[in-house]
C-alpha cells in the first residue's frame, strides 16, 4: 500500500515537472480536443458545403475530430438543437446566433468563430408573375432583361394584387436569416412595404403597414409550396432557385449578390458555453472549416464539379447534380435558357469570406433594428458590443495562425491579423447605391426612405 | 418453379390418401397461388401504364421498373457505405496508436463510424423503434387491462379516461412527448438516443389504448363457469389471473396486440417524419425534401417496403397468436 502511494507521489511529481518543462516550450502548440465525438447540423443548402468538405476530405478527422452531420427540418429545430445540446454546431443564418444572443426568440448566447460564405441566394417569383413583372423590365439588344432587376418592376403588380383584394404573399425561411433582410432590402428598394415587426406588442409576424406579407417557408419546400400557389415568390439559397428553373414553376429575377454585393450569408454557430468548455476542440473545428472552404474556392473554383458530386448525395443536399452544379460552377440561370456568369454566386473563401467581421453583423443588427425586430433605438456602442459578444475572430485568428504555422495555408491568403479591426471599409454596392459603414450604424439606419429610424417607435 | 413441382407432388401424395382426384386440388392450387399472382400481376401493369400519365415537376411518376432499380442502387449504397465505414476504422485505429505515441496517457476508444445510415439501417432502426415502443406498451397495458377486466368498478372510474385518450392521434402528443424527453432524459452519456425514446414513447401511446380495451374486454367476458370453478376451488387472486383469466382471455389479449402493432408501425412511420428521427419515415422525408430525379422512385421504394414489413409483422404476430391462443378460429385471417 505504502509504496504504492509513493509511486502515486512520485509519478504526479513527475508529471507536474514535466507539464513545467512543456508548458513554456508549447506554448504555441494546439492542445488535443477535448471533446472528440461531435454532432453538427445542417439544412440541405449548398452554403453548408464546408461542413461536408471538411468530413469527406478527412479534415475534422485530421484534427482528431468524429463529426456526425445531420440534415435538420427547419432553422428552428437546427437553433434549439444547438441550445438544448443535442447538436455541438451547427449551419446557422448570420442573424441566427445574433437574435439568440440579444433575445430575440429563444434566448441562448450563440458565438461564431467562422463565416461559412459570401452571397448565394436568390429571389424567384413565379411564372405568373414573371409574365406581368417582365413588360416593366428594360431589354437588352438581344431581347434578355437587363439585370439586376429592381423591385420596381414588381411594384405595379403588387398594386394589382392589393387593389383585387388578394394579399400578396411571399416566402422567407425565417424571422432573423438573410433571406428574410434581403428581400426585405429589395423590396423596399423599389418602394414596396414588407412590414414591421413589434415584438414589445407580441407582434412577431412583420406584417404591420405590409404590401408585401413575408412569411416563413422551410428551404426545400420552397419550390412546392410556390407551386401550390400559397406563395407567389420566395427568398432562398441554392438549390431551391435553380430548381424552380428545372421544374418550370417560377424564375429567379435577382441574386443576394445583386442586392448587395459580397454579402455575409452563413455562419458556424456553437454555444459560447462550448467554446468555453471545449477550447481546443473549437479552434480545431474552425480550423478544418477554413481548410474546407480554402479547398472549395482553390485554383478559380477547380474543386467545385467535385464538390457538387458530394452535394449531390441525398445524406448531404440531394438534388440533381446539375441543379445544384448550375450555381456552384459559377453560372446561374434565370429564365430557362438565360444562364449568366456569376462567378462569385458562392464564395467560400476569397475576399476573406470566412473571417467573422464585425460589421457583418452589424449589418444585420441594423436591418433588425430597420424592420422593427429591434424595437428601440440603440446607441452605436450597443451594436458594437453585441457584435463583438457574438463574432469571434480572436478564436479564428488562433485557428488561422496555427494553420499558418503548420504550413497548411499560407499567410497571405488571410487578413493581416496585426491590422485588422473587424470591421470592413465601407461598402458601395447594394442595389440602391446607399454605402454602408459598420462603424457608423445609426447613421445607416437614418439613410433609408422606408423603415424604422432614429426614436421610431410602433 | 421447382418450389411449386414439389408442392403439388406433396398435394398429389395427400390426394392419394383421401382417394380425391388430383383435378380438383390442382385446380385449387392454382386459384390459392393463381390468382393472387394475377391480381399483381394487373396491379403491376395498371401501375406502370397509370406512371405513365401522372406528370410531376420531378418528373413522371416511378414506374415498377424505376423501383426496382432503386431497390438495386439503395443495396449497391448500402454496400458502398459498409465499405467507407471500414476505412473509417482503419484510420481511426492508425489515428489512435499514433496519438498514444505522443500522448501515453490518452485512453483510445473506438468511436462509431459517423457515416450515413443506409436504407437498409433506417430499416433496422425503424423494426428497433417499434417493437420496443410495442412490448413497453404490452408491459403497461395487459395488466392494467386484466384489472378493468376484473372490477367493474375500477373500469367505470377510467372508462371515461380511456374513451377520451383512445382517439387521439399519436402524433398530436409527439409535440409533447419531444418537449418532456428533453426535459427529462437528461444524462451526460445517453444509453440510447433521445429521439429514440420519443419515437418509442410515441408508438407505445398509440399501442397502449386497442391492448387495454381488448385485455379487458377478454377478461370481463370469461365464461361464468370458468369464474365459477376458480371460486369453488377458492383459489387465490393471483392463482385465479394465471390459471383461469390469462388462458381465458388471451385470444382477445391477442386480437388487440395484433391491432396496436398495425397502427403502431403506421404511426412509427409518420412520426419519424415529423420528428426527424432517424428510420424509414425520415428517409421518406429526406428524399422528398432532395427533390432530385430519382426521389420519388426511392420514395416509392420506401413505400413497397413500409408495407412489406409491415405485412411481415402481421403474420408474425398471427403465428405467436396461433401457437399461444387455444381459439383457432380467432387467429384466422
Amino acid at each position: 500500500m505504502k509504496r504504492l502511494k509513493r509511486l502515486k507521489v512520485i509519478s504526479v511529481g513527475v508529471a507536474l515537472v514535466m507539464a513545467f518543462l512543456q508548458t513554456p516550450l508549447h506554448a504555441e502548440k494546439l492542445g488535443f480536443p477535448e471533446k472528440e465525438e461531435l454532432r453538427f447540423g445542417f439544412i440541405k443548402l449548398t452554403d453548408m458545403a464546408p461542413i461536408a468538405i471538411a468530413y469527406e476530405n478527412g479534415y475534422f478527422e485530421d484534427e482528431g475530430l468524429y463529426v456526425t452531420i445531420e440534415a435538420q427540418a427547419n432553422w428552428k429545430v437546427l437553433l434549439d438543437g444547438v441550445i438544448d445540446g443535442r447538436l455541438d454546431g451547427a449551419h446557422m443564418l448570420a442573424g441566427q446566433p445574433i437574435a439568440a444572443t440579444m433575445g430575440y426568440g429563444t434566448k441562448a448566447h450563440i458565438i461564431t468563430p467562422f463565416s461559412m460564405d459570401l452571397n448565394g441566394n436568390a429571389i424567384t417569383v413565379s411564372n405568373e408573375i414573371w409574365k406581368q413583372m417582365k413588360p416593366n423590365i428594360p431589354k437588352m439588344e438581344d431581347g434578355r432583361p437587363v439585370h439586376p432587376i429592381k423591385a420596381d418592376a414588381l411594384k405595379p403588380v403588387v398594386e394589382k394584387y392589393r387593389a383585387d383584394g388578394k394579399p400578396f404573399n411571399m416566402g422567407m425561411v425565417f424571422p432573423v436569416s438573410t433571406h428574410n433582410y434581403e428581400l426585405r432590402y429589395w423590396l423596399a428598394a423599389g418602394g414596396i412595404h414588407p412590414g414591421y415587426y413589434a415584438p414589445h406588442k407580441g407582434d412577431v409576424t412583420g406584417k404591420i403597414n405590409a404590401e408585401a406579407l413575408l412569411s416563413v417557408t422551410p428551404p426545400p419546400q420552397m419550390p412546392a409550396t410556390m407551386e401550390a400557389g400559397t406563395i407567389y415568390g420566395y427568398c432562398v439559397g441554392e438549390p431551391w432557385n435553380q430548381q424552380a428553373v428545372f421544374k418550370g414553376i417560377g424564375v429567379p429575377v435577382v441574386t443576394d449578390y445583386e442586392i448587395w454585393k459580397d454579402n455575409p450569408e452563413k455562419v458556424f454557430g456553437i454555444t459560447a458555453e462550448f467554446a468555453k468548455k471545449y477550447p481546443n476542440t473549437t479552434v480545431r473545428l474552425t480550423r478544418a472549416l477554413i481548410r474546407a472552404a480554402k479547398w472549395l474556392d482553390d485554383n478559380n473554383n477547380a474543386n467545385r464539379p467535385a464538390a457538387v458530386k458530394i452535394l449531390s448525395q441525398p445524406n448531404y443536399v440531394g438534388a440533381d447534380y446539375d441543379v445544384i452544379a448550375n450555381s456552384m460552377t459559377g453560372t446561374f440561370e434565370y429564365e430557362k435558357g438565360d444562364k449568366r456568369d456569376v462567378p462569385d454566386f458562392n464564395v467560400f473563401f476569397r475576399h476573406n469570406a470566412t473571417y467573422p467581421y464585425y460589421s457583418d453583423a452589424i449589418w444585420y443588427l441594423t436591418q433588425m433594428r430597420r424592420w422593427g425586430q429591434i424595437s428601440e433605438e440603440k446607441s452605436d456602442e450597443w451594436y458594437k458590443e453585441l457584435a463583438a459578444k457574438v463574432y469571434r475572430p480572436d478564436i479564428y485568428t488562433q485557428a488561422a495562425k496555427s494553420l499558418i504555422a503548420d504550413k497548411l495555408i499560407a499567410a497571405n491568403e488571410f487578413p493581416d491579423f496585426d491590422k485588422e479591426d473587424g470591421f470592413k471599409s465601407p461598402q458601395k454596392h447594394f442595389i440602391d447605391d446607399i454605402t454602408y459603414d459598420g462603424t457608423k450604424p445609426n447613421e445607416y439606419i437614418n439613410k433609408f426612405s422606408i423603415g424604422l429610424k432614429k426614436s421610431n417607435k410602433l | 418453379m421447382t418450389t411449386a413441382v414439389t408442392l403439388t407432388e406433396k398435394e398429389e401424395g395427400k390426394v392419394d390418401k383421401n382417394n380425391r382426384p388430383s383435378s380438383v386440388v390442382l385446380k385449387k392450387l392454382l386459384t390459392a397461388t393463381g390468382l393472387p399472382l394475377v391480381g399483381i400481376l394487373v396491379f403491376l401493369l395498371f401501375w406502370s401504364f397509370a406512371a405513365q400519365q401522372v406528370d410531376t415537376s420531378l418528373g413522371k411518376f416511378p414506374g415498377p421498373t424505376q423501383v426496382w432499380e432503386q431497390f438495386g442502387s439503395l443495396y449497391d449504397e448500402h454496400t458502398a457505405e459498409r465499405e467507407k465505414a471500414s476505412a473509417f476504422y482503419k484510420r481511426q485505429e492508425k489515428r489512435n496508436e499514433q496519438r498514444l505515441i505522443q500522448d501515453p496517457s490518452y485512453q483510445p476508444k473506438i468511436r462509431k463510424y459517423t457515416g450515413k445510415e443506409t436504407f437498409l439501417d433506417q430499416i433496422v432502426t425503424s423494426l428497433i423503434t417499434v417493437l420496443s415502443g410495442f412490448f413497453a406498451a404490452a408491459v403497461l397495458a395487459i395488466p392494467l387491462g386484466i384489472a378493468i377486466g376484473l372490477s367493474k368498478s375500477l373500469n367505470t372510474a377510467v372508462n371515461p379516461i380511456i374513451q377520451i385518450f383512445k382517439p387521439v392521434s399519436p402524433l398530436a402528443w409527439l409535440p409533447l412527448v419531444t418537449m418532456v424527453v428533453s426535459a427529462v432524459y437528461v444524462t451526460p452519456d445517453p444509453l440510447v438516443a433521445k429521439a429514440f425514446i420519443t419515437s418509442m414513447v410515441t408508438v407505445t401511446l398509440c399501442c397502449l389504448w386497442p391492448m387495454v380495451i381488448n385485455t379487458s374486454v377478454g377478461v370481463a367476458s370469461i365464461d361464468k363457469d370458468l369464474v365459477n370453478v376458480s371460486k369453488v376451488l377458492r383459489l387465490p387472486a393471483l392463482k385465479h389471473v394465471q390459471k383461469i383469466v390469462l388462458p381465458a382471455a388471451i385470444p382477445m389479449i391477442f386480437t388487440g396486440m395484433r391491432m396496436s402493432l398495425g397502427i403502431a408501425w403506421m404511426v412509427l412511420i409518420a412520426a419519424e417524419m415529423l420528428a426527424q428521427n432517424p428510420g424509414l419515415g425520415k428517409f421518406v422525408w429526406d428524399e422528398f425534401q432532395n427533390g432530385s430525379s430519382n426521389s420519388l422512385s426511392r420514395i416509392m421504394a420506401a413505400v413497397v417496403a413500409i408495407g412489406f414489413i409491415g405485412f411481415l409483422l402481421d403474420r408474425g404476430m398471427l403465428q405467436i397468436q396461433r401457437v399461444v391462443s387455444w381459439d383457432k378460429e380467432s387467429a384466422s385471417l
